[in-house]
């Protein structure tokens, strides 16, 4: 096994609880100091959750920016149903709309998402947003990242990297982070 | 959906379902950027066998803004004067690579005829006197935003609302898929017209009907104007249009008695003069263009509820476990 950035040399458990309530919001500080510090401050940020996994880590980060900087950062929510390439496999969700809060041209977008997987949903994401305007820089942050990727795309920001294998689906929330053994191919 | 014909093919739920899909779809026409890549290398053949500039226009914006190609086949420039066959009209279009068929047809049926002859999917833009489920849903979904949109959990967004359709309900095929995605949706709807021009039985119909607009006019919410074909004159049903007018129209002394959060709605083109005799723009409460907006974001849910949820169901299955990518 390879060590990971965040620790954690072993594959855990199926069925396990990854992180806790306590280590997510320690993550959340983490990685909200890691985009201060990368971006120099919080001017010209702002945040994009995509729907809908993303959208608690979003305002978590938000929050957690605004203790250090103490100013606010926008926040908005993007979703990318439309965009995706694997459109004709999967239902829409319905009731997960895009919200942007302010106009994205010239600023740095930092894209947010809970569980960072084959990268394709991050594609469409980066499609979407380039029919809202056109940002300085896009950056991505996500709480867990699994691992098999089947396109060019790495998060700036990780709240953990956990090795998975492909039958196995990880839960991300503000309560902690859980790897299932998938029964059945269901979701 | 395999295809949408009559509001039937939505199933339960159906209806409502689409309402919310018309909300993402109204978001991507707000933006400065229109358009998004969802039915990218789909092609949609809009086959009028009937005139109809708005409704067509209305699919091909709806079909482009989600990146489908589009033709257009209509019977003016058509072999259908050279002869050909409904069905080898259909069937030339299909081997050129036809996703859905958006159908308008004089008559009843032909949208049923077609799906058994393709295995496209296809949508009926208006057959006959019969159904035209799009402009069911654009009404539904403008009447349920105007409205204040209602909770859709419970299925039933326009419960307590009171719907007039005021005109010629015999002949009409925007009445009969109003009736259907109103009382689905929870309405109660009173049928406004002379008896020649009610259909012969209204045993089926959920609805209450009467020939008094002026009874109704002081319960209703929703004033439903269909349109007045003037053909109708010569088929001895009316004794004459001013007739007609005097009572069924929205006169000017009608419009002021409405009180002024009742909606007007009509599916148009308006017969001025005819059913409704006031300006719309000056009524309180007109929604007549805000169904010609909703009609586009309507047209784009229903062709990316048909063409983007195909492909093979166990490919779904697979799919939907990637859920975290």
């Amino acid at each position: 096994m390879v060590p990971t950035a965040a620790g954690g040399c072993e594959p855990p458990q199926p069925g396990a609880l990854v992180l806790g309530a306590d280590d997510v919001r320690r993550a959340v500080t983490r990685v909200a100091h890691e985009i201060v510090e990368r971006n120099r401050g919080t001017e010209h940020l702002v945040l994009v959750g995509l729907q809908r996994g993303g959208v608690w880590l979003t305002e978590a980060l938000g929050a957690a920016l605004e203790r250090i900087g103490g100013v606010a950062v926008p926040t908005g929510s993007i979703d990318v149903s439309l965009y995706r390439d694997d459109i004709a496999l999967r239902p829409v969700t319905v009731g997960a709309a895009t919200h942007l809060p302010v106009d994205l041209s010239g600023a740095v977008v930092v894209l947010v998402d809970d569980v960072l997987f084959t990268g394709r949903t991050v594609r469409a994401a980066l499609d979407a947003l380039n029919d809202y305007g056109r940002p300085r820089a896009v950056q991505l942050a996500v709480m867990v990242d699994r691992g098999h990727r089947e396109l060019p795309i790495r998060a700036d920001y990780v709240g953990k990297n956990l090795p998975t294998s492909r039958d196995e689906d990880v839960v991300a929330t503000p309560a902690g982070v859980e790897l299932h053994r998938r029964s059945g191919g269901g979701a | 959906m395999r295809h949408l014909r009559s509001l039937d093919d939505l199933g339960p739920g159906g209806v409502v379902r689409l309402l919310g899909l018309t909300d993402h779809m109204v978001d991507i026409g707000r933006r400065a950027m229109p358009k998004v890549p969802a039915l990218r290398g789909r092609t949609v053949a809009m086959c009028f066998f009937e005139d109809s500039t708005r409704t067509r226009l209305s699919f091909d914006t709806a079909a482009k803004r989600l990146s489908a190609d589009t033709m257009t086949f209509s019977v003016s420039n058509s072999s259908l004067n050279k002869g050909e066959s409904l069905r080898d009209t259909i069937e030339t279009l299909e081997s050129m690579g036809v996703d859905a068929f958006v159908v308008r047809h004089r008559s009843s049926g032909v949208p049923w005829q077609i799906a058994r002859w393709t295995s496209a999917a296809v949508v009926n833009a208006g057959d006959g006197w019969h159904q035209h489920p799009t402009q069911a849903l654009l009404d539904a979904y403008t009447l349920w935003t105007s409205l204040g949109r209602a909770p859709l959990e419970d299925g039933r967004p326009l419960a307590g609302v009171r719907v007039a359709i005021v005109g010629d309900i015999k002949h009409s095929r925007v009445a009969r898929s109003d009736v259907d995605a109103f009382t689905q949706l929870g309405a109660e709807v009173v049928l406004v017209a002379p008896p020649t021009l009610l259909p012969p039985s209204l045993e089926a119909w959920p609805v209450t009907a009467t020939d008094r607009l002026d009874d109704v006019l002081d319960t209703v919410d929703v004033l439903y104007l269909l349109r007045m074909q003037r053909e109708r004159l010569g088929e001895s049903l009316l004794p004459g249009l001013r007739e007609y007018t005097s009572r069924f129209a929205l006169t000017p002394e009608r419009a002021a008695r409405l009180r002024p959060e009742v909606r007007v709605m009509h599916p148009g083109p308006m017969n001025r003069g005819v059913e409704i005799g006031v300006d719309p723009a000056r009524l309180a409460h007109s929604l007549i263009l805000d169904q010609v907006t909703n009609g586009v974001a309507v047209r784009m849910a229903v062709l990316f509820d048909l063409l983007a949820q195909g492909g093979d169901t166990s490919t779904t299955v697979s799919a939907l476990g990637d859920r975290h990518d």
